[in-house]
């Protein structure tokens, strides 16, 4: 049976770097509800990372994206100096030495992966969608969480997915194979527009211009969360759906700002955050004891 | 900081919202007793900052903890926003 | 005098026929994608029980979200009027009239003549409706009739900590998962609707008498969260699915 919501998992890690040259290793993994990241820094640069979803048991999830991110690199949780939990499964991180919140640690992220002058990040996760204001530090000046809605979160993509059939890595591409622009789906929550897609597909509607439908929907929902802490430039999108250009680029459009064009997987931003986070702790901790 | 915590669904936008750079200089965290339902809490955020934040079990049902102060009518003041001597908490609906 | 109502709801269509006050007949369908036609099954159907033909009906109210499309009707009526309407009927001290349905969730306060004095609703999302219920006998995997006699044999309470029926599914699988037993979930389940229905109830302040509504009103399992919740004894009519068809119905004999 296809599962249309699945995603391909991944590990990564630099092939040319050596981390034993390095002074100061650290990681930050995010334990989402959907996914779960483990990102390794050493001396502040991106080392390695792995991308999964999570599974049902927290800490389990948790292990099993750091042993796989440090998998082919020789490394092992021993040398790493320090550990960041975060997400929602942050304080399920066994092995982590401090849980800090998403919302930090995504803005964190976001400076590193886009630039000190990003001040507005928008992250659209598995289940949740945050807006955060920052500053040139990646420090949070702002920030708005929703993590009680589907509507605008991975998990409301995923059932649309479903219910058209159609592989979730390629729905963003088939939104824009349409004639023209449809209306938006009038019902915000997804189980509403499940039955209005429903109702649409009946009607004759073609999967693709359902689809554009619904993405248009949702970008004008994060439009309106966006607007609720102010947008300022420059504008960046961490998170899975960061990926899904249905959305962002109907939420473009809508603001008139474009997001900076990424260039790291946006869904580590979390991970990234935590682990440059864990890296300034270390050498607090470092500093304390000499 | 500003915080908004809260949610966005089907029926409207409900956040509860905390300047919690006005946190910082406040002794008598007056907020925390004057809400009826024990929405807030004193937390230690990302900063080391202790400030005031919403509890995480009323977050995603803000619209029903904040219910009980929100009469359709008459709405009296709400008891946390005054209780904040800086005027750091506003409510979005 | 002969009057009909037709409820045209979200998931399902109630036709209830009156002669003189009293039920004769009474249908219900599911709307589907052709409401109309799904609405004129139901008049003939319920015309049929009630032995009589189209052309004896005087006049046909209608109510529901798709009132505008009912057809064969002379009026309209708002939902919270039909419930009112159709409570205050049976059950003459009434106050609080709670109509919980597929799509929308309503608290009524009335007083002692049936009239409307204050209402709230949770519209537009399905946690705070049947649609909520139903998506979670999915993913529990048993039929929908089943989910509430299934819950009150749980002992255990549980907190569910989704507020969205798309993430209460994970929430449920996730239990699951972990070898929590269907009856305590399919609790968790009831006594979460019931919390989000009971805020409503407090918005508009209620008071007994209480009466119970709508579809999810068959879910004995809901009934005894709602009244755990509430603190309260909660009525229940027979047939609660109609009821508001039934208020339509009542307010054609005045025209």
């Amino acid at each position: 049976m296809v599962e249309y919501w699945r995603w391909r998992e991944y590990r990564w890690h630099a092939q040319h770097k050596d981390w034993r040259e390095g002074e100061l290793v650290t990681a930050g993994v995010d334990v989402g509800s959907v996914s779960s990241q483990a990102v390794i820094v050493v001396d502040g640069e991106l080392y390695a990372y792995s991308n999964m979803r999570t599974g049902s048991d927290s800490p389990e999830s948790a292990r099993k994206a750091m042993e796989w991110a440090l998998e082919e690199t020789g490394l092992t949780l021993d040398d790493i100096g320090f550990v960041v939990g975060t997400g929602y499964g942050r304080v399920n991180v066994p092995f982590s030495n401090k849980a800090i919140t998403e919302i930090a640690c995504h803005a964190r992220g976001a400076n590193y992966m886009y630039g000190p002058n990003v001040r507005t990040v928008l992250d659209m996760g598995g289940q949740d969608c945050k807006v955060i204001r920052c500053d040139d530090r990646g420090k949070v000046s702002a920030f708005v969480m929703n993590d009680k809605c589907a509507a605008g979160t991975g998990r409301g993509m995923e059932v649309f997915a479903d219910l058209l059939a159609l592989p979730i890595e390629e729905v963003g591409e088939l939104s824009f194979q349409v004639e023209e622009e449809p209306p938006p789906v009038s019902c915000t929550c997804v189980i509403f527009a499940k039955s209005e897609a429903t109702a649409l597909l009946r009607e004759g509607w073609p999967k693709n211009r359902v689809l554009a439908a619904y993405c248009s929907a949702m970008a004008h929902r994060v439009v309106t969360l966006l607007e609720q802490v102010g947008i300022e430039k420059e504008f960046a999108i961490t998170g899975g759906i960061g990926k899904n250009i249905g959305v962002v680029r109907r939420l473009e459009d809508e603001i008139g700002v474009k997001a900076l064009p990424a260039k790291l997987d946006t869904q580590i931003a979390g991970g990234l955050g935590g682990a440059l986070f864990a890296q300034r702790l270390l050498k607090k901790k470092l500093a304390a004891a000499a | 900081m500003k915080a908004h915590y809260g949610y966005k669904d089907g029926a409207g936008d409900f956040f509860l919202i905390i300047d919690t750079d006005q946190c910082v200089d406040c002794q008598d965290r007056g907020c925390v007793p004057a809400c009826p339902e024990g929405v807030l809490e004193i937390i230690t955020d990302d900063y080391e900052n202790e400030v005031a934040a919403v509890v995480e079990d009323h977050r995603k049902k803000i619209k029903y903890s904040c219910a009980p102060c929100k009469p359709d009518r008459d709405r009296p003041p709400l008891p946390c926003v005054m209780a904040c001597p800086a005027g750091a908490i506003t409510h979005s609906w | 005098m002969i009057t009909a109502g037709i409820d045209m709801g979200s998931k399902t269509i109630k036709v209830v026929v009156l002669r003189n006050g009293r039920i004769i007949g009474k249908a219900m369908i599911l709307a589907g994608f052709e409401s109309q036609q799904a609405a004129e099954q139901a008049f003939a159907t319920a015309l049929e029980e009630a032995g009589i033909t189209g052309e004896e009906v005087e006049r046909t109210a209608a109510t529901g979200a798709g009132r505008k499309y009912a057809p064969r009707t002379q009026q309209a009526i708002s939902e919270v009027a039909g419930d009112a309407r159709g409570v205050h009927k049976l059950y003459p001290n009434a106050r609080t009239v709670i109509d919980v349905g597929a799509e929308e969730g309503r608290a009524i306060r009335c007083n002692e003549k049936g009239k409307v004095l204050d209402f709230a609703l949770n519209e537009k999302c399905a946690a705070g409706a049947g649609a909520f219920t139903e998506a979670m006998s999915r993913a529990l995997e048993v039929k929908i009739e089943d989910l509430g006699p299934m819950s009150l044999t749980s002992e255990n309470a549980i907190p569910m900590n989704a507020q969205c029926a798309v993430f209460a599914e994970s929430e449920v699988v996730s239990l699951l998962h972990q070898k929590t037993p269907k009856e305590d979930i399919a609790r968790a389940v009831h006594d979460a609707i019931a919390s989000r229905i009971v805020s409503l109830a407090r918005k508009v302040g209620f008071e007994p008498e209480v009466v119970l509504i709508g579809g999810v009103a068959q879910n004995k399992g809901f009934v005894d969260s709602l009244q755990r919740a509430l603190e309260c004894q909660v009525m229940v009519p027979e047939d609660p699915e109609y009821i508001g068809a039934f208020g339509a119905a009542l307010a054609a004999t005045e025209g």
